[in-house]
């Protein structure tokens, strides 16, 4: 059987590189696995919702299970939502796994995209898979958007209606864009069923395309590892996979579908029958998108109302100017990697990861961005807090206003300075060993605290990590008195690179020869 | 630019120490090799191996016992069964029922897979060889050999007239596709600058289906109105209301800040669109004392007492007010339309 | 008529003969005596009046004025009607503790036959809605999906879909609906309290509020039903965010963490 079939696709050949194949283990490398499972389970899920859901814009009278809706004009869109709910078994279980899996896969893209970003996972390599993953986040982030629009009810309709108003302010192209879109004047009669080929067909092929090429390349890069002993930059260490990586990753997929099950059992997620079919003249307070929108969402609401009205045509910048940021906070994480290549002027592969202490001014850039994002989703909430907290709405406001800008700045400098001080206690910990807890008082009296000295193994861990010199832009004259040229970029990438890794940015780590001055001094002080 | 410029002697040294015994005392910090393989309680102890294996099975088990579950629940309950469950509520026997099994019964197989793995397969950690991703120099010169020689054979390079003709045609053919796009909906044209609001049309109270008289309004209420002839089983009805949408309220006339509002209200009666300047949303969020709307979307807050000005959040400009009086049969009527175009801002609007 | 005289001496006959006369009493003074009812009822209502205005004077009047004329620290409560009364009063809301950007719903402090009498006093300043009946308020048999619309129209952009209440301006906000009686939704709609505005019958007949409270009652009382399960308070997408990411994705990590960890060792012995 085998030979069968090696004979035609070649399998033993596949089967000899990939078969016993190493994979480290860490619980952060498991985050991509999470959303690769989620993102399984969203399509297994969603081929069966399709085979229910009618993605028609028709209007019917309701006369279905649910009786606070009898009666009541809809959409064919919602009214076959609500007979998923109601009638068909297991179809609320099925829609409610979709939901919270598509939940949990944006989250986990997310946390995942960090795990990566503040170990440094990202260098060459990798950067190529950095774009891939990064696509995907942006693309589950509309695909979800799409996808929870399509039952057409009052709240993700009045999503959908903030995305015309957007469209809308786009200069020159905005109101063709949105006629187009729509059909016509909004809502129009076409939204559903072009949102659902968009949510089912187009941007989940693209996504599954990405998700293979990601795939590919994480096998063909070999995942990377963080510095431990008999772990260097050129091998990997950790169980192959065959049995040992198939067990857990393939046991993994049933952990990650089994939990997402049971929280769909239990806990309610939009409740579109508790909701209202759309109309525009209606309105529910609390109108959020779902989380991944969360930051778009707050960019809008603490953005200041500003319009320019110039030569007959408007420049709406009260929304231009927060889309235009959203995309900026997302391209400034896509072209991270590069910017970082650059700065360093480092071209090797690197597989050993860095302990996000060990980069404070990357750590310090990603903990800002984040921040940043945080503090907007909190703004895209404003008045959910403000009646949980008890708090004024227009304070809430102000406060974002004022943190997106202040938050990362701050963020920045505490992160970097926590970033040293854990590299400072490496190098007193390599040097003078381990705090034990016991205190020894000697002979004349004085009490001192025993320190342990280190093991090989985590000598050899607390200083594999690498250290960069900052660039210098170099002598303004060449050795033979001949002026050189010396770009602004030199000079900024100068400047950049100093503030990596310039004096005051990173603790030199120890050196052999301080490590045995102090080893071969006696006691420990 | 390129980052050759920067000197070798920059990069930090490369940790290359290959996995293995290293003369220690030579470097303090250097790389021990890997650690030596620790038997776990299961490889030493066959009872220990023999509980682990009874624990994977019994997971395997109940797995299976979990689907014969949901299978169970799937047949025993009615789709409308509502059963009390603390804490949860009143929550669907289904739903709740299934869900767990299925939750347990796939749970319990990853489980059981990674508790097998954990405990009884192999755990020696191997280390594996990289290997450079780039090629090496004699590959990439035969790569660059055979491309040559194949751009040669095509004669791309000596027939230019081939080669642009041929970039000309894959680069207009696309544009096919973006002409069929134009399908896609109609033009804008000044679609966004009209609504059904027009001279004489009585306002319809949204509650009642009923025009409204002033009397009707009283101060301090809310009213929300469209205009006469509009029905909600219209097919455009959901275009049209989009726009149409009116927010009715009864302000004292001397609490009127501006003047212009005043003079288009009717003994305090203003009539204004419904649909927020900011992104459209239907704002109507009133605020009776203050006289305040709020839009629950985005929070741009309008001081109807003053033309509806913005006194907050994201919108750039006041709500439109629809000039409104009262017809020989006392019912409120619209004077005309919007004087400008309702909803969000666009280019076009100026 | 034997059975009858033998039981006449029983003791609980003088019972029953009491309790018949009364009756009799009773059904012919309501039978003969209509015009005096009334009467009878307008000495209530203006004993009533007196004792509200008593209990008006040590409650209400230091912020309302002596008169219900209003000062600095209270609305003129001429005309407000005695809905708006027993509303403010009967949930609590009134007497207000402390100054703030709204007057929040607590334990109320009077009885309703106080609250009755308060309303009685108020009522008596100068015309305004009136307490409403039951039978005005009372659901039952209205039509629970028109109120769905009608609440989605007028209600949901400041008491959210299913009246779990919202935010407004400057610390005010909608509150939440649940657990409000009948009476008070009613009552809120006719008076128009604080900022929420009003809802006339003019505007909004009868009927329609009963429809409303009958949506509001089917979807945020005891009994509604969740068939999805925990509702996370019904505020939508932000609890479902933080639902996701705290317990669904921290569940997850959780579980990565077991499977990534290494396997405990035999203890050396």
């Amino acid at each position: 059987m085998a030979d069968w079939a090696d004979g035609r696709l070649g399998i033993y050949s596949l089967a000899k590189a990939n078969m016993r194949k190493i994979f480290p283990d860490h619980w952060s490398f498991m985050l991509g696995e999470i959303c690769l499972y989620s993102f399984i389970i969203i399509i297994l899920t969603g081929v069966y919702l399709t085979l229910f859901f009618h993605p028609s814009m028709n209007e019917i009278v309701y006369h279905g299970s649910y009786v606070p809706m009898h009666g009541i004009r809809m959409t064919e869109a919602y009214a076959s939502t609500l007979e998923i709910s109601f009638d068909v078994r297991g179809g609320l279980l099925i829609r409610q796994i979709h939901h919270w899996a598509a939940v949990i896969f944006i989250a986990g893209m997310f946390v995942h995209m960090m795990r990566v970003f503040f170990t440094g996972a990202f260098r060459k390599p990798r950067e190529i898979n950095w774009l891939f993953g990064f696509l995907l986040f942006v693309l589950g982030m509309f695909t979800g958007f799409t996808g929870y629009s399509l039952p057409d009810d009052l709240l993700s309709g009045t999503g959908v209606r903030f995305t015309q108003g957007a469209i809308l302010a786009t200069p020159v192209v905005g109101t063709y864009i949105s006629m187009f879109l729509f059909g016509g004047e909004f809502p129009g009669h076409d939204m559903v069923a072009r949102f659902y080929s968009i949510h089912i067909l187009l941007l989940p092929g693209i996504m599954l395309g990405l998700v293979v090429a990601h795939l590919i390349l994480v096998f063909y890069h070999k995942h990377t590892q963080f510095p431990g002993p008999g772990r260097t930059n050129k091998n990997v260490v950790g169980m192959p996979l065959l049995p040992v990586y198939m067990a857990k990753a393939g046991g993994f997929f049933f952990l990650v579908f089994g939990v997402i099950a049971a929280i769909a059992g239990m806990f309610t997620i939009n409740p579109v029958w508790a909701l209202g079919p759309y109309r525009p003249d209606q309105v529910s307070t609390g109108a959020q998108p779902d989380w991944y929108m969360g930051f778009a969402e707050g960019l809008i609401r603490v953005m200041p109302g500003w319009e320019i009205n110039l030569w007959g045509h408007t420049l709406v910048l009260g929304v231009f100017i927060p889309l235009v940021v959203f995309g900026l906070m997302l391209v400034a994480i896509a072209v991270y990697p590069f910017i970082e290549s650059w700065i360093t002027g480092d071209k090797r592969e690197h597989h050993l990861l860095d302990r996000p202490r060990n980069a404070p001014t990357r750590t310090a850039l990603g903990v800002a961005w984040v921040t940043g994002y945080m503090v907007m989703l909190l703004g895209g909430g404003n008045d959910i807090f403000a009646t949980h907290f008890h708090m004024s709405l227009n304070a809430i406001t102000w406060f974002v206003r004022i943190a997106f800008f202040v938050g990362p700045v701050v963020a920045f400098i505490v992160t970097k300075r926590i970033c040293m001080g854990l590299q400072r206690r490496d190098a007193d910990k390599v040097l003078h060993g381990r705090e034990s807890g016991i205190i020894k008082r000697l002979p004349h009296g004085e009490f001192v605290e025993i320190h342990e000295p280190l093991s090989q193994d985590q000598l050899y861990s607390l200083t594999a990590h690498e250290q960069y010199t900052p660039a210098e832009v170099g002598p303004s004259v060449d050795e033979n008195g001949v002026e050189r040229k010396v770009t602004r970029g030199q000079k900024l990438r100068a400047k950049l690179s100093k503030g990596y890794y310039g004096e005051g940015n990173q603790v030199p780590k120890p050196t052999a020869e301080e490590y045995k001055e102090i080893t071969s001094g006696h006691g420990h002080h | 630019m390129s980052s050759q410029e920067i000197p070798e002697k920059n990069l930090p040294s490369e940790q290359d120490t290959a996995h293995g015994a290293v003369a220690v005392a030579e470097d303090p910090f250097a790389d021990p090799g890997l650690p030596p393989h620790k038997p776990r309680i299961q490889d030493i102890d066959e009872r220990a191996a023999k509980r682990s294996e009874r624990t994977v099975a019994l997971l395997f088990t109940l797995s299976m016992l979990a689907t014969i579950g949901f299978i169970a629940s799937f047949v025993a309950f009615p789709v409308d069964k509502l059963v009390y469950v603390w804490p949860l509520g009143h929550v669907s026997a289904t739903n709740l029922s299934l869900g767990l099994t299925l939750g347990i019964a796939l749970f319990c197989i990853g489980a059981g897979a990674v508790h097998w793995a954990r405990t009884l397969m192999s755990d020696h950690e191997v280390a594996d060889d990289r290997h450079a991703i780039e090629a090496t120099p004699e590959v990439k010169a035969k790569v660059m050999a055979d491309f040559a020689d194949g751009a040669r054979e095509s004669v791309i390079g000596r027939r230019p007239l081939i080669r642009n003709t041929m970039f000309g045609a894959l680069a207009m053919v696309p544009l096919s596709g973006v002409v069929l796009l134009r399908e896609l909906g109609p033009l804008p044209e000044k679609k966004l600058f009209h609504t059904s609001w027009d001279k004489g049309k009585q306002l319809i109270n949204m509650n009642t289906n009923e025009p409204l008289r002033p009397e009707d309004v009283v101060v301090g209420s809310l009213t929300f109105a469209k205009p006469e002839g509009l029905e909600e089983d219209d097919h455009e009805f959901n275009n049209k209301i989009a726009k149409d949408a009116l927010m009715i309220v009864r302000i004292q006339p001397e609490d009127i800040k501006d003047k212009h509002e005043l003079e288009w209200s009717h003994e305090g009666i203003v009539a204004f669109s419904k649909i927020c300047t900011h992104v459209g949303c239907p704002i109507s969020l009133y605020e009776q004392q203050t006289h305040h709307v709020l839009c629950p979307c985005h929070q741009s807050t309008f001081d109807l007492s003053d033309g509806a000005r913005v006194i907050f959040g994201p919108a750039g400009h006041a709500l439109p007010q629809l000039r409104i009086g009262v017809n020989n049969e006392g019912f409120l009527e619209a004077l005309g339309d919007f004087p400008e175009p309702v909803g969000p801002a666009f280019w076009e609007r100026g | 008529m034997k059975k009858l005289s033998a039981r006449r001496r029983h003791p609980l006959a003088a019972v029953v003969v009491l309790l018949l006369a009364l009756a009799a009493t009773g059904g012919l003074y309501a039978a003969f005596a209509p015009a005096s009812k009334a009467q009878a009822d307008e000495t209530a209502q203006s004993l009533a009046i007196d004792e509200g205005k008593k209990l008006y004077a040590v409650g209400c009047s230091s912020c309302h004025g002596t008169g219900g004329q209003g000062t600095s620290d209270g609305p003129p409560l001429v005309g407000v009607g005695s809905a708006a009364v027993d509303f403010q009063v009967g949930t609590g809301r009134m007497p207000a503790q402390q100054p703030g950007p709204q007057v929040p719903e607590k334990r109320k402090v009077y009885s309703q036959a106080e609250i009755d009498q308060l309303a009685a006093y108020v009522a008596s300043l100068g015309a305004g809605p009136i307490t409403p009946t039951e039978e005005q308020y009372n659901p039952e048999g209205a039509d629970i999906a028109k109120g769905g619309e009608l609440f989605r129209t007028n209600c949901a952009q400041c008491h959210n879909f299913t009246g779990e209440g919202g935010a407004l301006t400057n610390g005010k906000y909608a509150p939440s609906l649940e657990g409000v009686s009948p009476k008070h939704i009613y009552e809120a709609m006719q008076t128009g309290p604080q900022n929420m505005p009003s809802f006339p019958d003019t505007t909004m007949p009868e009927q329609e509020k009963k429809d409303i409270i009958a949506y509001i009652k089917t979807v945020n009382g005891e009994e509604t039903p969740t068939p999805g399960g925990f509702a996370l308070g019904g505020l939508g997408p932000v609890s479902e965010g933080l639902f996701g990411w705290i317990f669904g994705l921290g569940s997850l990590i959780a579980v990565a963490v077991w499977v990534a960890a290494h396997t405990a060792k035999a203890k050396k012995s």
